[in-house]
C-alpha cells in the first residue's frame, strides 16, 4: 500500500542521526541574493536510509553540504548525533597520485591512526566493497564503478571508527554511471548499508532510484528548497513500488510546473 | 585482458529483460565481477627495455652524426677561414687536451656545483613563496605580477648590479642565479596549485584534513606536476643565469668555470676553445634534463595516468 505521511516519521530523540531545524541558506547579498533553502525541517533516524529528491536547483546539494559542514547555514540549526559524516560526491574524486588502498587509507592517516591499524581497516573496507584485489591499482586504472566503490570505502574510513552509528551523505553518487553499473552499485550500496548499520542521506533526481533504495523519500521544492512531501517506501511489493514511483513522479512534475507559472 | 568468452558470459548474464526489482544477489555479484573485468582499462603491452632504449636513443644519435658530417663537409669545403669554423676534430682535440690534467673536470665542477647549489637555495626560497602567493589573495595581488615580471627579465641584466653590490665573488653569482630561478619555480608552484580540481580540497575537508594536513597531503601532491614543470624551468634559468654571470664577471676570486673558459676562448681568438665551451654548456644542460628531470617527471605523470611522453 502507499503510505503518504502527513507528519514526519516519529522518532525518539535518542536514535536520531541528524536533525535539521528551520534551516535557511541564502547565497549572495541584497538584490542579488538567492535563497537556496528556506525553513527545511528534516530528521534522519539512526540507521535509516532517506532519499532526498528534487528537481535541479532545489538545493539538494546545498543541503548536503550544510550537513557535511562544507558550508554554514544562514539560519536554523543542524544537529549531528554521529561521528563525522562520510561524504560521497557525484565524481569519485580519488587522489590521482595514490593507489586505491592509499586513498582509503588517507582519512585514517589524517586521523593519526597507526600503520598496522590503517592497513587492517583498509583491507577490511576494500573487502566490504569487493575490491580486495584492486588495492594496488591507481584510480586511472579503475572503471567508473570501481572508482565509486573506492570512494565509498574511503568515505566509510573517514567516519566509522567501529563504535556508534555513522551517517553517510551521498550526492548523486551514481548519476554519471551507465545503467547496468548503476544497478550493480545500488545493490552494493544496500548491502554495505545493511552491513554497517549506518544512516544514509542520499540525494538524487531519479525517482526510481530513490524508491528502490530508500526507506523514506523526501521531496524538496525548488527555489527556495522546502520539504514538500514524504513517502515511506520500505517493504513495498513490486506492484506497489510502481504505484509509488508514479505518485512521486506526479508530485515532482507538479513542483516543476509550478515554476513555469511563476 | 578479458578473453572474448568472458565477455560473452557477462553480456549473456546481464541482458535478460531489465526489471525494476533488484536482481538476486548471486546474479548481481557475477554481473558486478564481469563489469569489473570488462571496464577496467587495459594498458598497452609493455615493450622490452632494450627496444625502448633503441627507440629513444636512435633518432638523436642519427641526428648528431648527420650534424657532425655536415660540419665536417662545410669545413672541408673551406667556405670560411679556419679561425671562424674549425674542424670537428680540432674541437675534440681542444676538449681532450683538458681532460688528462683534470682541468675539464675542474671547469665543469666549478660551474655545476654553483648551479646546483644556487638552484637548491632557489627551491628553498621559492616553495614557501609560491604557497603564500597561491593561497593568500592579498599577497597574490601585491607581488604576483612582480614575480611574473621578474620571470621575463633576462637575469643577465642583474649582473652589473650584483657586481656593484657584492663585488666580484661568489655572492654576486648566486644573487644572479637566484633572481633567475626563484620567479620560475614560484610561478610553477602557483600554476600547479591553481590547476588543482576544486573537488579535491573539498574531499580533503570532509575526510577531516586541517589546514596544514591539507597542504601536506592534498595541496602539494596535487600541485606536483605544475611544481615539477616550474622546477625544470627554474633549473634552466639558473644554468643560463650562471653562464651569463660567469661570462661577464671574470675575476680571480670567481674560480675558472665554463663561462670563464668560454670568455678565455674569445680573448685568445681560439675558436676550437669557444666551440668546446659552448658544447660543454649544452651537454650539461641536456644531461641534467635527461638524468634528473625527465625520469622524475615521467614517474610523477605516469602514476597519475597522464603524460604523452614516450
Amino acid at each position: 500500500m502507499t503510505a503518504t505521511l502527513e507528519a514526519p516519521v516519529p522518532s525518539t530523540d535518542t536514535d536520531l542521526a541528524v536533525r535539521l531545524g528551520g534551516v535557511r541558506k541564502v547565497f549572495g547579498h541584497g538584490a542579488a541574493a538567492v535563497t537556496a533553502l528556506d525553513g527545511v525541517d528534516l530528521e534522519v533516524g539512526a540507521g535509516e536510509f532517506v532519499c532526498l529528491l528534487g528537481a535541479s536547483g532545489c538545493g539538494k546539494t546545498t543541503l548536503l553540504n550544510l550537513v557535511a559542514r562544507l558550508d554554514e547555514p544562514t539560519a536554523g540549526d543542524i544537529e549531528l548525533r554521529t561521528s563525522r559524516p562520510a561524504v560521497m560526491f557525484q565524481e569519485a574524486a580519488l587522489m590521482p597520485w595514490l593507489t586505491a588502498a592509499r586513498n582509503v587509507e588517507l582519512p585514517l592517516r589524517l586521523a593519526g591512526a597507526g600503520r598496522a591499524e590503517r592497513r587492517a581497516r583498509t583491507a577490511e573496507l576494500l573487502d566490504l566493497v569487493r575490491l580486495s584485489g584492486a588495492g594496488n591499482k591507481r584510480p586511472h586504472e579503475l572503471s567508473g564503478g570501481m572508482r565509486q566503490r573506492v570512494a565509498l570505502a574511503r568515505a566509510l574510513a573517514s567516519t566509522l571508527d567501529g563504535r556508534g552509528s555513522g551517517l553517510l551523505l551521498m550526492d548523486e553518487p551514481f548519476a554519471a554511471l551507465d545503467a547496468i553499473t548503476r544497478d550493480v552499485l545500488q545493490g552494493e550500496l544496500l548491502r554495505v548499508w545493511r552491513a554497517t548499520g549506518s544512516a544514509v542521506l542520499f540525494v538524487t533526481h531519479d525517482v526510481r532510484e530513490a524508491v528502490r533504495l530508500g526507506q523514506r523519500v523526501v521531496l524538496l521544492s525548488s527555489r527556495p528548497g522546502r520539504v514538500v512531501r514524504e513517502w515511506s517506501v520500505t517493504g513495498l511489493a513490486p506492484s506497489e513500488e510502481q504505484q509509488v514511483v508514479d505518485e512521486v513522479n506526479a508530485a515532482l512534475r507538479e513542483v516543476i510546473s509550478s515554476h513555469a507559472a511563476a | 585482458m578479458p578473453r572474448p568468452e568472458d565477455a560473452e558470459t557477462t553480456v549473456g548474464l546481464a541482458s535478460p529483460q531489465p526489471s525494476p526489482q533488484p536482481s538476486p544477489d548471486g546474479e548481481l555479484d557475477s554481473v558486478g565481477a564481469g563489469l569489473d573485468a570488462l571496464d577496467a582499462p587495459t594498458g598497452p603491452r609493455p615493450v622490452p627495455a632494450w627496444r625502448r632504449f633503441a627507440r629513444a636513443a636512435m633518432p638523436p644519435v642519427v641526428a648528431i652524426v648527420v650534424l657532425i658530417a655536415v660540419w665536417q663537409a662545410l669545413w672541408a669545403a673551406a667556405f670560411w677561414p679556419e679561425y671562424k669554423l674549425p674542424a670537428p676534430l680540432a674541437v675534440w682535440q681542444e676538449f681532450w687536451s683538458l681532460v688528462p690534467s683534470g682541468q675539464a673536470a675542474s671547469i665543469l665542477w666549478t660551474s655545476l656545483h654553483r648551479a646546483v647549489f644556487g638552484f637548491l637555495i632557489a627551491v628553498v626560497v621559492a616553495t614557501p613563496l609560491g604557497l603564500v602567493i597561491a593561497k593568500v589573495p592579498f599577497v597574490r595581488s601585491a607581488i604576483g605580477p612582480m614575480v611574473t615580471g621578474l620571470q621575463n627579465l633576462p637575469s643577465v641584466a642583474w649582473v652589473p648590479a650584483a657586481v656593484l653590490w657584492f663585488g666580484l665573488n661568489d655572492a654576486a653569482i648566486y644573487c644572479v642565479v637566484l633572481l633567475g630561478a626563484v620567479p620560475s619555480i614560484t610561478n610553477g608552484l602557483v600554476a600547479g596549485i591553481d590547476q588543482i580540481p576544486p573537488i579535491l580540497p573539498r574531499v580533503g575537508k570532509v575526510l577531516g584534513a586541517g589546514r596544514l594536513a591539507a597542504a601536506r597531503h592534498i595541496l602539494l601532491p596535487a600541485a606536483l606536476p605544475g611544481y615539477l614543470a616550474g622546477l625544470k624551468q627554474g633549473w634552466a634559468f639558473s644554468w643560463r643565469s650562471l653562464m651569463a654571470a660567469e661570462l661577464i664577471a671574470v675575476g680571480p676570486k670567481l674560480g675558472f668555470g665554463l663561462g670563464a673558459y668560454l670568455e678565455q676562448g674569445r680573448a685568445l681568438s681560439e675558436m676550437p676553445n669557444v666551440i668546446a665551451a659552448i658544447l660543454l654548456i649544452l651537454i650539461v644542460g641536456i644531461a641534467v634534463e635527461l638524468l634528473a628531470f625527465r625520469p622524475l617527471e615521467r614517474a610523477v605523470l605516469r602514476a597519475r595516468g597522464l603524460g604523452g611522453l614516450p
